[in-house]
């Protein structure tokens, strides 16, 4: 039960291990430039137009290392209005990158070039919560954290949760299937989204959320389509999200591990033992606990040992004496070099805390290179071990953590020193390799965004992507939607 | 010389992070289906307690809770901290408001305190539910020793200790004659994580319960609740659109230039 958790926004002392600019794809020559006209006629469809030095901020990734050149940030505030900027777009050939929160780690909600940017964060509006059935609906640009804290004052929760809640939009979150330390117990968003309203690129709006149903198997779905499409599909105006009864009762335990072999234990027993209550299984190696703990100097690790791994262990259930007996069982039957339960809610925001504040720890220490990616577990953290050997001599501090439970690795290499090309040489393509000859996915939870379309092929089959190229096109026909982003340009 | 025996109490109470709700019927705060956990100021007590025991100035730690059936739990959570054993004083009265009074908790563990014969009662300076934070100074008074509320610091030499205590203008230091009730305040101490071992050891100590009507103390309450309201809720604030509009609101509305 973490309340107020905000991506904290880099200082511009931070920012001085800036990348050199991240070589990008080349813009489409069949997109036209935004003329001053079109600005007007835009002004006249949207209520809200950013322009100017104003839009700069909207140009700018999180993690500093894309930056697109969009003259003008168009922010709708009803459906309505994002249909008409997008039916502008269309007939003038006008590429849009439709943004969200902008938290995002592989540059999908920032513009590469000049386009347009359409910023979802104006739809924010919580329609109403169905109790019978669990099913929220909502504007795409309702904050994660905000949508979390309504459906808690109603004694539901929202089915995922992740670092950047209180800044990312459900929205987005659908956009890019966020994934986050509940999957392991509410599973994809996928699974949870009953219902989308979404713009196609010619401004046609097509509503599939009239409904709060749980089940409903009429035709294709075509929410999914969107789910998962990072904006190069349309544009996610409204969903409904079901989303499961409130487990008041949470125990968190902290456990060290002398070797990965057995956090997978520790995965096993967990999931045998905890049942249905089980609610996050993550790890830390020693590099991401040692970042955590020096950018965290009012915690402490409550275990004084050297073991190389820790393991964060939650429950969440709605008895708390079957919990605890439950919690007792599971610390019975683990073998592990030391442990411990957080004795008070404090206490487990402490432990999310070292854990949710690895990834900003590493970032704010020098220029990071952050991997996500899923693995066969029995040799998920192979990859970090050998990244740590092939960049021995180069003096970067490698981290892996992640959702054990998913078997979802993020791997981190620092490097204090700023961007080395020689170190990201030596990191890509190599990582991606090295995760596809594992039979891995190169993206777990991150998505493709800007960073990873020329890898999608390490991924998906020859037919796969020629089939993802045909619905683009179908949806898409101009690719004014997010261009350079997903999908290499090979396929369209 | 160490001393003999510690006396802990510690309550348990809705965890600091519950959102907390009016029931219903306004007679009271909503308890059901809500996370409760050991108050922090006696978990601090607690810690304070076994520290003195690892530094070898005491003997015995003994945890006492006065409550329902959970109240187990809590005493089960101080016993995985490293107390040695537990006391359950049973009762199915509300302890955060309109169940046992402040002075029957303090008589309830008076009377423990006659049986245990401890030399020094840790307690924590308030309950974060009923914030009565009564339970040390009365439990001095009926026992006639000496005390130190909001104890920053806690230093036993053989039959005195010297305390720091915390008051509105900075600290003071005490010297107090044991035996002697002190409270634990927030800087006493970081209450530790009960580790695996312990908590599994804890299952293995003993707990006596006790029922709280065989102790001889009258347990009617005095204070009556008459209605628990949740606060107003506080207005949005607004956006002014210039200075002179700050200026005149801070003048006019607030009243406060």
């Amino acid at each position: 039960m973490r309340l107020a958790r905000h991506i904290r926004r880099r200082t511009d002392a931070v920012r001085s291990f800036s990348a050199p600019t991240m070589p990008v794809a080349k813009r489409h020559d069949w997109l036209s430039t935004l003329e001053d006209a079109d600005v007007a006629n835009l002004n006249a469809r949207c209520s809200k137009i950013i322009e100017g030095a104003d839009a700069k901020p909207y140009n700018r990734d999180w993690m500093d290392k894309c930056e697109g050149k969009a003259r003008i940030v168009a922010q709708p505030a009803t459906t309505e209005e994002v249909s008409a900027v997008l039916a502008y777009c269309n007939e003038k050939r006008l590429a849009v990158t439709t943004q969200g929160g902008k938290t995002g780690l592989v540059g999908g909600s920032v513009p590469v070039h000049d386009e347009v940017i359409l910023s979802t964060t104006r739809l924010n509006t919580i329609e109403g919560l169905d109790k019978d059935t669990g099913v929220v609906t909502c504007g795409a640009g309702v904050v994660l954290e905000t949508l979390d804290a309504y459906l808690r004052e109603h004694d539901f929760v929202a089915p995922l949760d992740l670092g950047a809640a209180g800044t990312c939009t459900i929205g987005g979150n659908l956009a890019t299937n966020a994934g986050g330390v509940r999957f392991v117990r509410y599973g994809s968003l996928r699974g949870a989204c009953v219902g989308l309203e979404f713009v196609k690129a010619d401004g046609t709006v097509v509503d599939c959320a009239r409904t709060s149903l749980r089940k409903d198997n009429t035709g294709y779905a075509l929410p999914q389509l969107l789910i998962g499409s990072e904006g190069t599909l349309g544009v996610i105006t409204k969903c409904c999200i079901a989303c499961p009864s409130l487990s008041p009762f949470v125990n968190v335990a902290w456990l060290a591990c002398n070797s990965f072999d057995e956090v997978r234990k520790v995965l096993t027993t967990a999931r045998s033992t905890l049942g249905e209550i089980l609610s996050a299984v993550e790890f830390l190696d020693r590099g991401a606990l040692d970042a955590t703990l020096r950018a965290h100097p009012d915690i402490e690790d409550p275990l004084e040992t050297d073991a190389p791994f820790r393991v964060l262990v939650e429950t969440a259930g709605c008895d708390a004496t079957h919990d605890a007996a439950k919690l007792e069982r599971f610390l019975e039957a683990i073998d592990v070099e030391d442990g411990c339960v957080a004795p008070t809610t404090s206490a487990m925001n402490a432990l999310w805390t070292l854990r949710e504040g690895v990834s900003d720890a590493m970032t704010s220490r020098g220029f990071v290179y952050k991997y996500d990616v899923s693995l066969p577990p029995s040799t998920l953290y192979d990859l970090v071990e050998k990244t740590t050997e092939r960049l021995e001599h180069l003096d970067v501090d490698v981290a892996g953590y992640g959702h054990v439970g998913d078997a979802n690795l993020h791997l981190n290499v620092c490097d204090v020193t700023g961007y080395r090309e020689e170190v990201h040489a030596l990191l890509e393509p190599w990582v991606y390799e090295e995760v596809a000859r594992s039979r891995g996915s190169i993206s777990a939870e991150h998505g493709v965004g800007q960073c990873k379309p020329e890898y999608l092929h390490l991924n998906k089959s020859v037919e796969a992507m020629d089939l993802m190229g045909s619905l683009k096109k179908v949806m898409d026909p101009h690719l004014i939607l997010n261009p350079y982003k997903v999908l290499p340009a090979s396929v369209l | 010389m160490s001393l003999k025996r510690v006396l802990v109490g510690v309550k348990r109470v809705v965890d600091y992070a519950v959102r907390v709700r009016v029931a219903g019927d306004g007679s009271g705060v909503e308890l059901a289906n809500v996370k409760m956990s050991m108050n922090p100021f006696c978990e601090i007590a607690c810690e304070e307690a076994i520290r003195l025991k690892e530094k070898g100035l005491c003997e015995e730690a003994v945890a006492v809770s006065i409550g329902p059936k959970q109240a187990q739990e809590t005493l089960r959570s101080a016993l995985a901290m490293g107390c040695d054993r537990a006391i359950h004083i049973t009762t199915d009265a509300r302890l955060d408001q309109g169940g046992l009074d402040p002075l029957a908790v303090a008589q309830l563990l008076q009377k423990i305190v006659e049986k245990e014969e401890p030399d020094l009662v840790l307690v924590g300076k308030q309950s974060i539910d009923g914030d009565h934070g009564t339970t040390a100074p009365m439990l001095a008074e009926l026992l006639g020793w000496s005390q130190a509320t909001f104890a920053a610091s806690l230093n036993v030499d053989g039959g005195t200790a010297e305390v720091e205590r915390e008051t509105d203008a900075g600290t003071e230091v005490i010297k107090i004659q044991l035996p002697a009730v002190v409270s634990a305040d927030l800087r006493l101490n970081a209450p530790r994580y009960p580790k695996l071992p312990n908590i599994m050891k804890a299952k293995k100590k003993p707990l006596e319960a006790i029922d709280a009507a065989s102790l001889g103390v009258d347990l009617t309450p005095s204070i009556v609740v008459e209605g628990v309201a949740p606060p107003a809720a506080r207005k949005a604030g607004v956006t002014v659109e210039s200075v002179d509009d700050l200026v005149d609101k801070l003048k006019n509305e607030a009243a406060v230039l």
